[in-house]
């Protein structure tokens, strides 16, 4: 603990030996990190709250009700059995830590970065059709016909999209520093928060994702 | 020269470098695969992502972002504190820096600056529209200078907040700091590109849509309406992130026997304040980046003519910014109850209601929005309940009011400058108060929307729930922060010429305002028969930028004096003022434990916090 000693002369405020001596203890810090994570997800359901609401708001038609674009419902249901599935991997990774597997760890969340990935590609590249391409193949139309400027059902499926893909695409380069990390031994049984944190964050982006699809894909009538 | 090099190689002059560099990385950018792509010539794509990026530079070379990469990268960062070495006391607030009074500070600064800055805005156009005519300003710029003054003087209140909850909270309930300080030092530094990107929006066209920024209008505004929507963007970011933290600092580092009702009662508050800063301000951010998308990205949401609505962007945007008054609002409402047993020497009156009136409000303050939107075409049957909820936002605000009284009642009052403040708040909050259930209620806002009594009934809760109360904290606590006393008659002065200057500017705006004067127009006719009050309302404008101005060399001044202040002038309970100047750098060197209450002034024997004699125990 003595590592840290520096001496501060000049100081306006009185310098101190120890400079760890007022951080707070471990299992304090893991409490306030868990609630302060748990109030920003409050913050953000208002902000995808926020979103569901313009959605139900612009898509309801005087008239004919709750309505929704055409979409691939094969390719909405593809990449929502890939996003739930990384977070089956992601459970089983945590499990894995606080019994101390790090192999298992390191491999499951490394599995969940790339199916987070895979979502992201499926939703960016495929939904959107970033480079308007068009495939048929099984029957299944894997590139969306769907544009950003089709009136309200293209901007706000493309925005509530956007702002669900940026979480993931945060949650995927979360997921692989932990990977980084637990490769290099930083996580123990004890001390994983980090670990547990972007467990948390992972299954939250998933949770908003299960309100999201059917809002987009599956409620009202298809125009 | 070497207070120039500190000054050359601070965060502030390294930020804004980086943030040039990055915004203009941006654009080049944009605009190089814009035109390899063959697309037609549109800077506004670049512009939205240079100021992303400029953000990002700005905190890259700032330094705000340093830990976190270097824990990206797998390396341990221990927090760094006090003053780097060989370095003067005075640079830790130019730099990066984790400490929360060292923060609250860089808060109070800012706030007072950027205050400065929106109060020559106001200036300007007031001198404008002492006249009917066009003398000094052409439409466009007034347009410019009158959104620019709402969204700056935002900008400064919510710093101005940030001062109070940042420097007083931990303090008052005995915590070594907050509890993410990096978190901390990023909520203040992200507010500076801020407020550099609003300002710039000014330069590069402006924009007309007043602070709200509605569409359809803010769809064909000049591209400044674009910065102005980032940088309000970004001050939902930084309170989002401050309110988090502060409500885990006081869910877990209390000192022992803070039991909830025995805080500080400044510390509900802010407490009541950063519940509604971490939900509402969301809702805000998705107001403003719907429009940027729209206006950026060719989305459709609000324009009529492809299908939107504007009507929904009223109310993504009222659902925050009704709520956020009180934001603004209850920190001060909070330094009133906070200072008002002091100089009365007599106990807080009915200290639990003080407590849960401000939940009260904060609560109330989410089922009211619509009270904004009467005349907006909404839905009819939305218009009674939302008049009847904003009715019962008197309730909890009575409650204050009735406390407040009754702990002045048969007390010794005593008036020093501070108390003079929170006196000049009580009447001007009252008067900001009771002006608004007149624009609650349905018929008689059918008449007033958009009228100047808008403007006079928002500038009086704002200077009597912010400015007033703010003052009084800077008053109440300098001598906490510098352990110099400030000039007492210097103070006074202050006071008595911003009181008749702000009743007069608001009453005049309220008068006009029956009488006919619309809000956000630069001229008006003679026949309206204002023009006598405009001039007044220009001249008590002066008064009160002068005031101010007072205050600020007061403050400069005192700080720089030999003399120091004896350590509790106020005679305060309240645990900050049981140690003395300077408060170390973790607060408490020797725990205190709460044995009491809080406000028991007067009371034989009684005893609030209780200082151990066993010394401070070293981590985990
Ligand atoms: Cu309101």
């Amino acid at each position: 603990m003595s590592a840290y000693t520096k001496a501060q002369p000049g100081s306006h405020h009185e310098a101190h030996d120890e400079d760890r001596a007022h951080e707070l203890p471990y299992a304090t810090q893991v409490r306030a990190n868990r609630l302060g994570l748990w109030l920003f997800f409050i913050s953000e359901f208002f902000l995808f709250g926020a979103l569901l609401i313009t959605r139900f708001y612009l898509w309801n038609v005087p008239g004919v009700g709750q309505t929704r674009p055409e979409l691939s419902q094969e390719l909405g249901l593809i990449t929502t059995s890939i996003l739930l599935l990384s977070s089956f991997f992601v459970y089983r990774g945590e499990t894995a830590m606080t019994f101390g597997d790090r192999k298992t760890f390191t491999q499951s969340y490394l599995l969940a970065a790339l199916l987070g990935l895979l979502f992201f590609v499926g939703v960016v590249v495929m939904e959107w059709n970033l480079f308007g391409l068009t495939l048929n193949m099984f029957g299944i139309e894997w590139f969306g016909h769907l544009k950003p400027s089709d009136g309200v059902h293209g901007g706000v499926f493309y925005m509530m999209t956007g702002m669900h893909a940026l979480h993931v695409i945060s949650g995927v380069g979360l997921l692989l520093i932990a990977w980084n990390r637990g490769r290099k031994g930083m996580y123990s049984v004890e001390r994983h928060w980090g670990v547990e944190g972007i467990a948390l964050y992972w299954h939250y982006v998933d949770v908003v994702w299960i309100f999201f699809y059917p809002a987009l894909y599956l409620i009202g009538k298809a125009v | 020269m070497r207070t120039l090099g500190i000054i050359i190689n601070s965060a502030y002059v390294r930020g804004l470098i980086g943030q040039a560099i990055f915004t203009f990385a941006g654009i080049g950018l944009v605009g190089g695969i814009r035109s390899a792509m063959g697309l037609e010539t549109n800077v506004e794509p670049g512009v939205v992502l240079g100021a992303i990026l400029g953000v990002i530079g700005f905190l890259l070379f700032a330094g705000v972002l340093t830990d976190w990469l270097k824990w990206i990268a797998g390396k341990k960062t221990p927090l760094r504190h006090g003053v780097p070495e060989g370095k003067p006391g005075w640079s830790r607030y130019l730099n990066v820096d984790v400490n929360h009074k060292v923060i609250g500070i860089q808060y109070g600064y800012t706030s007072i600056l950027v205050l400065l800055v929106g109060g020559i805005f106001a200036l300007v156009f007031r001198l404008e529209l002492a006249q009917p005519g066009i003398q000094l300003l052409d439409a466009k710029t007034y347009n410019t200078l009158f959104s620019a003054h709402g969204i700056v003087m935002i900008a400064s209140i919510l710093l101005g907040v940030g001062a109070m909850t940042n420097y007083l909270v931990p303090l008052m309930i005995g915590a070594s700091d907050m509890a993410f300080p990096r978190l901390n030092a990023f909520s203040y530094w992200v507010g500076i590109p801020a407020v550099v990107l609003i300002l710039s929006g000014m330069v590069v066209g402006g924009w007309d849509t007043g602070w709200v920024g509605y569409p359809p209008l803010s769809l064909r505004a000049p591209l400044g309406v674009v910065l102005f929507l980032m940088g309000f963007y970004l001050n939902g970011l930084s309170s989002i992130a401050s309110s988090i933290n502060l409500l885990v600092t006081v869910s877990f580092m209390r000192a022992k026997g803070m039991t909830p009702f025995r805080m500080p009662i400044f510390v509900w508050a802010a407490v009541a304040t950063s519940l509604i800063q971490f939900t509402a301000t969301q809702t805000v951010g998705v107001a403003l980046t719907l429009n940027v998308m729209e206006r950026v990205a060719g989305l459709t949401f609000f324009n009529p003519t492809n299908g939107g609505d504007p009507v929904l962007y009223q109310h993504l945007f009222w659902f925050y910014s009704h709520p956020v008054v009180y934001v603004f609002v209850l920190p001060g409402l909070g330094i009133i109850s906070e200072l008002l047993p002091v100089f009365s020497r007599k106990p807080l009156f009915g200290y639990k209601w003080i407590a849960l009136s401000s939940l009260g409000i904060a609560f109330v303050g989410f089922l009211v929005w619509a009270h904004h939107m009467f005349t907006s075409g909404m839905n009819d049957a939305l218009r009674i309940p939302f008049m009847m909820a904003t009715m019962f936002v008197a309730i909890p605000t009575g409650v204050k009011f009735f406390s407040w009284v009754a702990t002045m009642w048969e007390g010794k009052l005593s008036f020093e400058t501070p108390m003079l403040f929170v006196l000049g708040a009580i009447s001007v909050f009252l008067i900001g108060g009771v002006t608004g259930p007149i624009l609650g209620t349905i018929p008689t806002d059918l008449h007033l929307h958009d009228s100047y009594w808008v403007v006079g009934h928002f500038h009086a809760t704002m200077f009597g729930g912010f400015i007033f109360p703010f003052f009084a904290a800077i008053y109440y606590w300098f001598p906490k922060i510098t352990g110099r006393m400030y000039k007492e008659s210097l103070g006074k002065l202050h006071f008595w010429l911003m009181v008749p200057g702000f009743w007069i500017m608001s009453l005049g705006q309220m008068q006009i305002g029956l009488l006919g004067m619309r809000r956000r127009i630069v001229d008006y006719e003679a026949v309206l028969g204002v023009q006598g009050t405009q001039v007044l309302i220009t001249i008590a404008a002066l008064v009160i930028g002068w005031s101010v101005l007072i205050m600020v060399y007061n403050l400069v001044s005192s700080a720089r004096s030999k003399e120091m202040a004896v350590t509790n002038p106020w005679g305060s309970r309240s645990p900050e003022w049981q140690i003395p100047y300077p408060v170390p750098e973790f607060n408490y060197d020797v725990p205190f434990e709460v044995v009491g209450d809080p406000y028991d002034y007067g009371l034989d024997g009684s005893e609030y916090v209780h200082t151990q004699a066993a010394p401070v125990p070293s981590g985990d």
